[in-house]
């Protein structure tokens, strides 16, 4: 197991080191300058060519890579080219929102998902369960752009339900929490679903049945909590794909997170802030997996660790 | 069963399967109307999808809602939607059909390069796939689409870059499953050179796999196409695409909703009718799925 867990350590550093290597050489090579939207349009070149300096824009590639690699091992991210603050800070500052926004989200998720599953299982073959099965269809093809603005009008705007957008109340959360819900529901109930009717065809439940408990108590007590346990680790790998889609829901819904921080970046070529952000993310994304990876066989012992 | 006897199917086989599945069949007939509507756009589209018509806008200068002379109503530029939904169509597909072939060819060369090969190609080959997987796709594709002037092809080629990595590992998963399997070692000792082991004997096995992940994949493209077009780095306007269409009109959002759900109704339905055929096919095409419900 330590070995493993070590193993597994030294992998997904490398991993960020690479995405580090690929992103920086990335917004190394493209055509879009910094320094130009830093100086403005009427700057005179020397001014130009100072700012360039300045930053450490005017070295070849791998001594500026080297630079921020050093800086990174010492917990700095670089400062941002237009805001004047070190990235730290500002992704600092920003991440409870996100984090709370994805906290909110995988609980909808999981409340609404897990339902239409156990659900569906338990009317298999009917039109419920049909119904149930077309609905994840469509969330899992729906633009999050679309469902948010669709929430956005109903409940906001021809409801006034909740706030358009904005940050501070519970109020706030709602809507972009649901929209996020609504959207990976259908990945969790297609997967509750197809657990939920393996269970209910195992030995333990007709031993259940056979000893007279009813209906409900079987369910309840033995074919639900055993039909969970695979989804948990499946939470893991939630949340990567929640640190990707991020940027769209906060920018609909006007949520003050790294997504929106990233977005504006991105605009303004603030390139350090890009890196911080782009990190940040993969970071959770590896976090994510690893955890899956590890909760994986303490749910299940018949998944062995290789 | 095998990959193999998948294989044996046979398209007719895999049609007669299919054809038992209502949702799949559902998700074809969508297809079917879709790509018509695409191909038939210039005789199905009441008007120029560019032209800005001067009765086109109420007297307010804003777009006009639907019925009337404009069926789905027309856009803040007064621009008749429904010619512009149809066109859109055609945008989607192109995006469709060479960004996830793009993926789907670099994919299958990756996985099934270190798939069938091992050692270290294989080693580096799959390190860079989970690197490629530790990536945010959103953000990448954000970045790399806002750094390029976004045009039709660009957006192809940047979400190609993003979403080979699923195709890929399967392939790897497949390949390796399949290289290790006795008759291929009797091909060997046979004397069959690699290429033709990796032609003949590897790849047709894999065409199941790459049908299902093709067909899938159209919807995954899609919707990233509408995404990255809604936030104004994707296919840019005037050049119709259902998501720039809603980027262009948000600010009448609250006034004229329809212009936002009218292009969002018909990404959900391209995205739709793919998945469910994608997901028939699998249940027809992959064995291990077979009889799971």
């Amino acid at each position: 197991m330590a070995a493993y867990l070590i193993r597994r350590l030294i992998q997904s550093a490398l991993i960020l080191l690479g995405v580090s290597f690929i992103t920086f050489f990335l917004l190394y090579v493209l055509p879009a300058d910094p320094v130009r939207q830093i100086a403005g349009r009427s700057a005179t070149p020397q001014t130009v060519a100072n700012i360039r300096a300045q930053l450490g824009l005017d070295q070849p590639f791998i001594v500026q890579y080297g630079r921020y690699l050093a800086g990174l091992f010492h917990g700095d991210m670089g400062r941002s080219y237009l805001q004047k603050t070190d990235v730290a800070t500002l992704i600092m500052a920003r991440l409870p929102a996100s984090l709370l926004l994805m906290v909110a989200g995988i609980g909808a998720e999981l409340v609404i998902g897990l339902t239409m599953g156990v659900v569906a299982a338990l009317w298999r073959g009917k039109a419920l369960d049909n119904g149930l099965m077309m609905t994840s269809f469509v969330t899992v093809s729906a633009p999050q752009f679309v469902v948010a603005l669709l929430l956005l009008y109903v409940f906001a705007v021809q409801l006034g339900w909740f706030p358009i957008g904005g940050y501070g109340t519970p109020a706030h959360l709602v809507l972009p929490a649901l929209t996020l819900g609504i959207l990976g529901s259908g990945w969790y109930a297609r997967m509750m679903r197809s657990s939920m009717v393996e269970v209910l065809r195992a030995d333990f439940v007709r031993t259940a049945r056979a000893k007279g408990l009813t209906r409900a108590r079987v369910i309840m007590r033995h074919a639900l909590p055993n039909a969970i346990l695979p989804i948990i680790a499946m939470i893991g790998i939630d949340i990567g794909i929640f640190m990707g889609g991020i940027v769209v829901v906060e920018g609909v819904f006007g949520w003050p997170g790294i997504g929106q921080l990233a977005w504006q970046a991105i605009q303004r070529v603030d390139i350090p802030i890009i890196m911080g952000v782009t990190l940040v993310s993969a970071f959770a994304i590896v976090l994510g997996n690893l955890l899956a990876d590890l909760v994986a066989p303490l749910i299940d012992p018949r998944i062995r660790i290789r | 069963m095998t990959a193999a006897a998948a294989t044996a199917l046979g398209p007719e086989g895999v049609w007669r399967r299919l054809r038992r599945k209502p949702l799949a069949l559902f998700g074809i007939v969508l297809v079917v109307l879709i790509v018509g509507a695409a191909l038939l756009a210039p005789w199905l589209a009441p008007y120029d999808p560019f032209v800005q018509h001067f009765d086109g806008l109420t007297l307010f200068g804003e777009p006009l809602p639907p019925g009337g002379a404009y069926v789905l109503g027309t856009d803040l530029l007064g621009r008749d939607l429904l010619s512009r939904l149809l066109y859109g169509a055609r945008t989607s597909l192109i995006i469709g059909v060479v960004a996830n072939g793009i993926a789907l060819v670099i994919g299958t060369i990756i996985g099934l390069t270190a798939g069938f090969f091992q050692g270290w190609i294989g080693a580096v080959l799959m390190r860079f796939t989970d690197l490629m997987m530790a990536f945010p796709a959103l953000l990448l594709a954000i970045c790399l689409a806002a750094i390029f002037q976004p045009s039709l092809w660009i957006v192809a080629f940047v979400i190609a870059m993003v979403n080979w990595v699923q195709t890929a590992r399967v392939i790897y998963t497949e390949t390796s499953a399949l290289a290790a399997r006795d008759y291929i070692a009797a091909e060997r000792t046979l004397g069959a050179s690699t290429w033709r082991i990796l032609f003949k004997h590897i790849l047709p096995h894999l065409v199941p796999m790459i049908i299902v992940w093709g067909t899938l994949g159209i919807s995954t493209t899609v919707l990233l196409e509408a995404t990255l077009s809604y936030l104004g780095v994707g296919v840019q306007p005037p050049t119709p695409s259902w998501g720039n269409i809603i980027f262009e009109n948000q600010t009448y959002f609250q006034s004229a909703p329809w212009l936002v759900f009218f292009p969002g109704a018909a990404i959900v339905v391209l995205a739709l009718a793919f998945n469910l055929v994608g997901d028939g096919l699998r249940d027809v095409l992959d064995p291990t799925l077979r009889g799971s419900d």
